[in-house]
């Protein structure tokens, strides 16, 4: 590239990867890294097939199984529900017919899809990663452009490696000053999807920075990028720094030595210059958020915890105030209850969110020699086979059993409600996924969206709880 | 995929905002290893009781909408997750336009791949032409790709805007994966080069 016009760290991974610009604009976007589930690509494949296309980069591809599957021991003795298997089964068939590397389900690097990316040190800063998955925007925090696809466009990317796409706006919103005491990742994106609603980044890809944004480790950093999708945003995305490195310098599977110092160069040119245009800007006091829960069936309906039930009746818009007469109904709620007052039956631990061992340590310094109220079911589900080893290594899972939580293996569990983990109608939970809407973990479920140390408060409470009551300062 | 040019048809007006891809088609009937049969699950959580019978109430169970080709709703249809089962679903039902102030990326990309025009017309013109769809069975809706516009019951027409590409692929049903095939050496190209400059990408 010549001297040329102020960038964003979005505008130059899009042009480094810009294959030819088409007559009307639309670029083909060649893709570095290709997730793919058991969900989303069977009928890419079976595309494939029908065409007589090959994979192109079947060494830019990995698959791996985590939305279907259980997460307790049955496991181990086959899939029992009979779709699940097929599902399961069949791209077990297509990664041979395909040659696609593949993670099986009892292999310990087996995980959710954008828990082991970055973990394994496949997810790398400058990259352009796609899987048929809204999560994909997780990989951001790597400071790589990744964005969740349809499954049209896995079958494009499985035969051609790129993407036909029309650029998208530059938006940043920076995160000043320090986090406040009882917050952390989950409460910044909360705050920030709040703030600009859940259409709020249509169109744009959200660039995180500022103080509290830099100080976030690398698992924060995904907890942020991975909710972008909540504000309407295709992908979020953190500028590579020191602590990126030297989280890539510890995975498996990551450029090491010679490689690893030439790669680093080539990263240190990807931050935004300083006089890039944003066509959106937005800055928010890190010390003024509180430790957040969101109320309603959209993660834009979100309270700090000291907050009461809206009333929708102070609402003119008549179109908001039936979709939030729909929210208060669906969620079993009273205006003007107090958050704190509500009864949990569930408090899930987990998801591509929130199931990575700093949050696994986060929820056992609150269980730590407390006991899960009497009549909740609280459950733990780590990201992956590999956190889950670390977890038991730091004697984490111990310190959870012990406290009444069940300790179970890596998926996407709960999250979505398409695996065994699910609510049953009326169930009201505690987790720390990415999405409350009506029925997502279970038909009829009622979901609040929390830190990982707020879900486990809940769960020794009873009841949604300020995290705040239950962390020593000095733990901060 | 099935190219779109005109449609006349029976509008299902749906005056929700937010209609996100768990409430189109919910996880649990994302098993299929199939494009085909998610129609019967669409909007599974509204349209069915928890006995599985059906829900009077909701609007694609009511005639003359359970052969809606149209469905009209509010802002940020098909946000959430990236399951293109949710097109599939609304396809395999019938639908092959949805009408809206705007919508989510993801969902937005994905109809075009499966032959669903996605419309976006102001929130006032959406209550307009939910207000027309719910005049019943003679009340249809033409929706003209060619042309770019929606003809209301009426006779007034409405001019819609639809990115040239996508238009061209829609009217002839296009398969992108072929049209991007012919740019081949390009891409051969391009992976030389990357190949060069990031050896760290390449096995």
């Amino acid at each position: 590239m010549s001297a040329q016009k102020p960038r964003t760290l979005f505008d130059k991974i899009w042009d480094a990867h810009v294959v030819e610009t088409l007559p009307d604009g639309t670029a083909l976007l060649y893709i570095d890294l290709h997730l793919t589930h058991e969900v989303t690509t069977p009928q890419a494949f079976d595309g494939l097939r029908t065409a007589g296309r090959r994979v192109r980069r079947p060494d830019a591809t990995l698959a791996v199984v985590d939305h279907n599957i259980a997460t307790d021991d049955s496991r181990r003795t086959g899939i029992v529900d009979p779709e699940s298997r097929l599902q399961v089964e069949t791209l077990e068939k297509n990664v041979v017919e395909f040659g696609v590397p593949y993670i099986p389900l009892l292999d310990d690097r087996q995980g959710i899809v954008h828990v082991i990316g970055p973990e394994l040190g496949r997810s790398l800063p400058g990259m352009t990663i796609v899987c048929g998955d809204s999560h994909t925007s997780t990989h951001g925090a790597m400071g790589a452009l990744a964005f969740g696809i349809g499954t049209s466009e896995v079958e494009h990317v499985l035969a051609t490696q790129t993407l036909l796409q029309k650029p998208a706006k530059n938006m940043r919103i920076s995160v000043d000053g320090n986090l406040a005491f009882g917050c952390s990742a989950k409460d910044i994106v909360l705050a920030i999807i709040g703030r600009i609603g859940t259409a709020g980044g249509t169109g744009h890809v959200i660039e995180y920075a500022g103080d509290a944004i830099r100080a976030l480790d690398m698992a924060g950093r995904m907890t942020v990028c991975n909710m972008s999708i909540e504000g309407g945003a295709r992908a979020g995305m953190v500028a590579p720094d020191q602590t990126t490195y030297d989280y890539i310098a510890k995975t498996p599977n990551g450029p090491k030595g010679a490689k690893l110092a030439r790669a680093i160069e080539w990263w240190k040119t990807l931050p935004s210059d300083a006089a890039a245009h944003f066509d959106t800007e937005l800055r928010l006091d890190a010390h003024a958020i509180a430790p957040q829960v969101t109320w309603g069936t959209n993660p834009e309906a979100v309270l700090p915890i000291t907050g009461t039930v809206p009333n929708p009746a102070d609402v003119e818009d008549e179109a908001k105030r039936a979709q939030m007469e729909r929210m208060v109904q669906y969620m079993g709620l009273t205006p003007g209850q107090r958050l704190q007052d509500l009864k949990v039956d569930v408090v899930f631990i987990g998801s591509c969110t929130n199931s990575r061992i700093e949050d696994i340590r986060a929820a056992a310094s609150i269980a730590k020699g407390r006991k899960v109220a009497d009549g909740v079911r609280a459950m733990v589900v780590p990201g992956s086979g590999l956190v889950k080893k670390q977890a038991e290594a730091e004697g984490l899972d111990r310190i959870l059993k012990e406290a009444g939580f069940e300790w179970r293996e890596a998926g996407c569990s709960m999250c979505l409600g398409m695996n065994p983990d699910k609510l049953t109608p009326g169930q009201r939970s505690a987790s720390t996924s990415n999405r409350n809407f009506e029925g997502r973990q279970g038909p009829g479920g009622r979901t609040h969206l929390l830190s990982p140390a707020m879900a486990a408060a809940a769960a020794v409470a009873g009841h949604l709880a300020d995290v705040r009551d239950y962390q020593p300062k000095e733990t901060m | 995929m099935q190219a779109f040019t005109t449609l006349t048809g029976i509008a299902a007006p749906l005056p929700k905002a937010n209609v996100d891809t768990d409430q189109i088609i919910p996880a649990r009937f994302l098993k299929s290893i199939s494009r085909l049969g998610f129609g019967k699950n669409l909007f599974a959580n509204f349209r069915y009781r928890e006995d599985g019978s059906e829900n009077p109430d909701f609007v694609l169970n009511q005639e003359p909408y359970r052969k809606a080709e149209i469905l009209i709703a509010f802002e940020n249809f098909g946000c959430g997750s990236s399951r293109e089962h949710a097109p599939w679903a609304l396809l395999d039902f019938g639908i092959r336009c949805v009408i809206a102030p705007d919508f989510a990326d993801i969902f937005h990309n994905n109809c075009f791949k499966n032959g669903i025009l996605p419309v976006r017309l102001p929130k006032e013109v959406c209550a307009q032409l939910m207000e027309d769809a719910k005049l019943g069975a003679n009340a249809r809706i033409t929706v003209d790709l060619e042309r770019e516009v929606v003809v209301r019951p009426n006779g007034e027409e409405i001019p819609f805007k639809i990115d040239p590409l996508r238009r061209h692929l829609l009217l002839n049903g296009l398969d992108d994966i072929g049209q991007t095939l012919q740019h081949v050496a390009s891409i051969d190209s391009f992976e030389a080069k990357q190949k060069a400059a990031q050896p760290w990408l390449y096995a």
